[in-house]
């Protein structure tokens, strides 16, 4: 088990390789001088070259790498040019309510989204199973932006039930930081729900023909049971798939929503960071958000082992 | 009460699927005593499984419609409430199934899955049960049953699960055991342990036994009488004795040469039914038979024969049999002994 875990964070290595490859190129291939949008239109060009200088944007793009990318290995993504502070630092001061945002997003995508997945595959046909099934066609296809603006006007501006736009740290209270959050998590997590309740329909109804099933039913197993006890835990391996490889496009659809809510968090970070062209924290915030889709993934695969003795066992 | 455990009478499944309704068991009857062991005999798509899976009301119910009525101890099954079922399920009646490899659920422990149906059906607490589960597996022969009832399925080999299958289902005591097919998907040499192990197990618990097969070399080893199927309906129903010594139906004696002799050359020819069991949406208008039978005539082709009574205890679905028998039976080759077969 302790090897897995190694084995799989050493191969986190040649993933961040490639990552930081290919955003220092972007980078590096995004028309405009950097230095010349830092300074604004009024700069000289001296003062531009001096900055330049500084900035190292005169060596070669390789040497410029290497240098950038073996403070990476060591744990220094360089300093903000902008807000002067390490980039570190101005990451996890964004990180907290992008997370926020995403989690509360995720679990709201997983209590609707299970249990109306549950009862589509239970009356697979019915009305009900329809009419779910329609709704979450409707989630995967509206844009999270379309959803929160629509959101905004009827919950937030109409019926004035909750705040539209701005953040609360949790420091202020839970209602407070939740209140806040609702509207954005409900946007992001649409397309999230849609897709679980999609997933768990099918898997439910694969494994509510499976022959153990029918061999739970000759025990005389009850109705209720035999979902519970037999399915669902069976159900929830490729359940468990699409909400851990969703969670990272998730962590993406945020930018866009914290966008339309005005929430300080990495989505912002990155946007602003690119409209200043402070390098750094653009490569250093992808860098780390490729690390924590990585490891992730890694805590998904773990808990397949928990669910799934077959996994466990194949791992010792 | 008499001794008579299980009567299936006129029996007739219908299933509506996308390409309209049909009809996959179609007025089967036959019954089970107490200690009996009958084997229901076909090919594959003969309509066993689903005459099984009705006694149990297993099936989707959604989508199926019984007609007739299947008593158990004088009461009908078909009209149970649903909690009746549950009660009946696994406590009076059980069933082992044809795959072992995936009639057990992947996620749970052996003995938590035998407990699972001790509990349900017995007054114990979670240890008395746990160890009733340890003395199932013990009486079905799996060595180390205290370290095997902690493990997986997909620890066990197909002939362990299926060992596991049977503890499962006699935990119990169940009065009539199904066993649809239990050695199909087994190696040739697991196959005859378990089939002793179910008939040692039906001696000593005095069930009812229903043993489903298309091997008549199974029906040899542990059954009394015998109901052959074909294409939905009950052909021939007879003794063991009676089926071997004189089949009277061309395709229970078809299927009776087909059947390997263990003394016979080895590269002896073996005979084959010709042709194919029909779908159920193209079932022949007369006999069901017709179209692989050698003793077709017109009449077999327009009118449908009907399951007579012949001697005492013997019943036939054919319009020539006694014709037939005077002739010798299939290719002429009429078997006057038990002959001993291949398991
Ligand atoms: N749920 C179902 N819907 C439609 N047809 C079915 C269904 N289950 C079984 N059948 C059909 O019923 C016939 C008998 O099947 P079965 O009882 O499984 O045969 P076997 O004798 O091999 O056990 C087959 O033709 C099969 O295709
Ligand atoms: S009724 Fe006719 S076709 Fe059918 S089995 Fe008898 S002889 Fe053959
Ligand atoms: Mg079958």
């Amino acid at each position: 088990m302790k090897g897995y875990i190694l084995r799989r964070l050493l191969s986190l290595i040649p993933v961040l390789f490639v990552v930081a490859v290919v955003v220092f190129l972007l980078m590096h291939i995004t028309p405009g001088d950097p230095a010349a949008v830092i300074l604004g239109p009024e700069a000289s060009p001296d003062e531009i070259a001096e900055l330049r200088e500084n900035l190292g944007l005169n060596r070669p793009v390789t040497e410029q790498f290497v240098s950038w990318f073996g403070g990476v290995l060591q744990g220094d993504l360089g300093n903000s040019i902008f807000m002067k502070q390490p980039v570190l630092q101005a990451f996890f001061e964004h990180l907290g309510p992008t997370l926020s945002l995403a989690i509360m997003a995720q679990i709201l995508a997983i209590v609707v989204a299970i249990p109306l997945g549950i009862l589509a595959a239970k009356f697979r046909g019915s009305f009900l199973d329809q009419t779910f099934m329609g709704i979450s066609l409707l989630g995967i296809s509206i844009p999270s932006f379309l959803l929160g603006l629509f959101l905004i006007l009827l919950v937030g501006v109409e019926l004035k039930w909750l705040p539209v736009a701005g953040y609360k740290p949790l420091n202020d209270g839970l209602w407070n930081h939740i209140k806040y959050l609702i509207l954005p998590a409900i946007a992001l997590g649409s397309m999230q729900a849609a897709l679980i309740a999609r997933m768990t329909r099918s898997s439910m109804l694969d494994v509510l023909n499976a022959n153990y099933i029918k061999t739970a039913r000759s025990k005389g197993v009850k109705e209720s049971f035999i979902v519970i006890k037999h399915t669902l835990r069976n159900a929830f391996i490729p359940i468990l798939t699409i909400i851990g490889h969703t969670f990272g496009t998730l962590v993406a659809g945020a930018a866009v929503v914290e966008t339309v809510f005005n929430i300080p968090g990495i989505g912002q970070l990155i946007i602003n960071s690119v409209e200043r062209r402070d390098f750094a924290v653009i490569q250093g915030s992808v860098l780390l958000i490729a690390v924590s889709y990585v490891l992730i993934n890694l805590v998904i695969d773990l808990l397949y082992g928990v669910i799934d003795p077959r996994v466990r066992l194949g791992r010792k | 009460m008499s001794d008579l455990l299980l009567e299936v009478k006129n029996l007739k499944v219908h299933f509506d699927t996308e390409n309209g309704r049909v009809t996959a068991v179609d007025d089967v009857s036959f019954s089970v005593k107490q200690g009996e062991t009958v084997g229901v005999v076909g090919e594959s798509g003969c309509g066993k499984s689903v005459t099984a899976e009705s006694i149990l009301r297993l099936l989707d119910e959604k989508h199926t419609n019984y007609e007739g009525n299947i008593f158990f101890q004088e009461k009908d099954i078909l009209r149970f409430r649903y909690s009746e079922l549950q009660k009946l399920r696994g406590n009076d009646i059980s069933m082992i199934f044809q795959d072992p490899m995936s009639s057990l659920n992947p996620v749970y422990t052996v003995g938590n899955q035998i407990v699972e149906a001790l509990l349900l059906h017995q007054n114990l607490t979670k240890k008395e049960a746990e160890e009733k589960a340890v003395d199932m597996l013990r009486l079905t022969g799996i060595p180390l049953p205290e370290k095997r009832v902690n493990e997986y399925p997909h620890e066990l080999s197909g002939g362990m699960r299926q060992r596991v299958m049977i503890a499962m289902a006699l935990s119990c005591k169940p009065k009539l055991l199904i066993a649809d097919e239990p050695t199909t998907a087994l190696d040739v040499t697991i196959q005859s342990q378990i089939l002793d192990l179910i008939k040692d197990l039906k001696d000593e618990f005095n069930m009812g036994t229903i043993m489903i097969t298309h091997d008549l070399g199974v029906v040899a080893e542990v059954c009394t009488k015998v109901v052959v199927m074909y294409l939905g309906q009950v052909i021939e129903e007879a003794s063991v004795e009676s089926i071997f010594s004189s089949p009277l139906h061309p395709y229970t004696q078809g299927l009776l040469k087909s059947i390997p002799h263990i003394e016979g050359p080895r590269d002896e020819k073996l005979y084959v039914i010709e042709g194919k069991v029909p779908t159920l949406n193209q079932i022949p208008a007369g006999c069901r038979f017709a179209p692989r039978c050698e003793f077709a005539t017109d009449l077999c082709r327009t009118e449908k024969p009907q399951l007579d009574s012949y001697e005492n205890d013997r019943k036939v679905r054919c319009w020539h049999f006694k014709e037939i028998q005077e002739k010798g039976g299939v290719m002429n080759g009429n078997r006057n002994e038990s002959d001993k077969v291949r398991s």
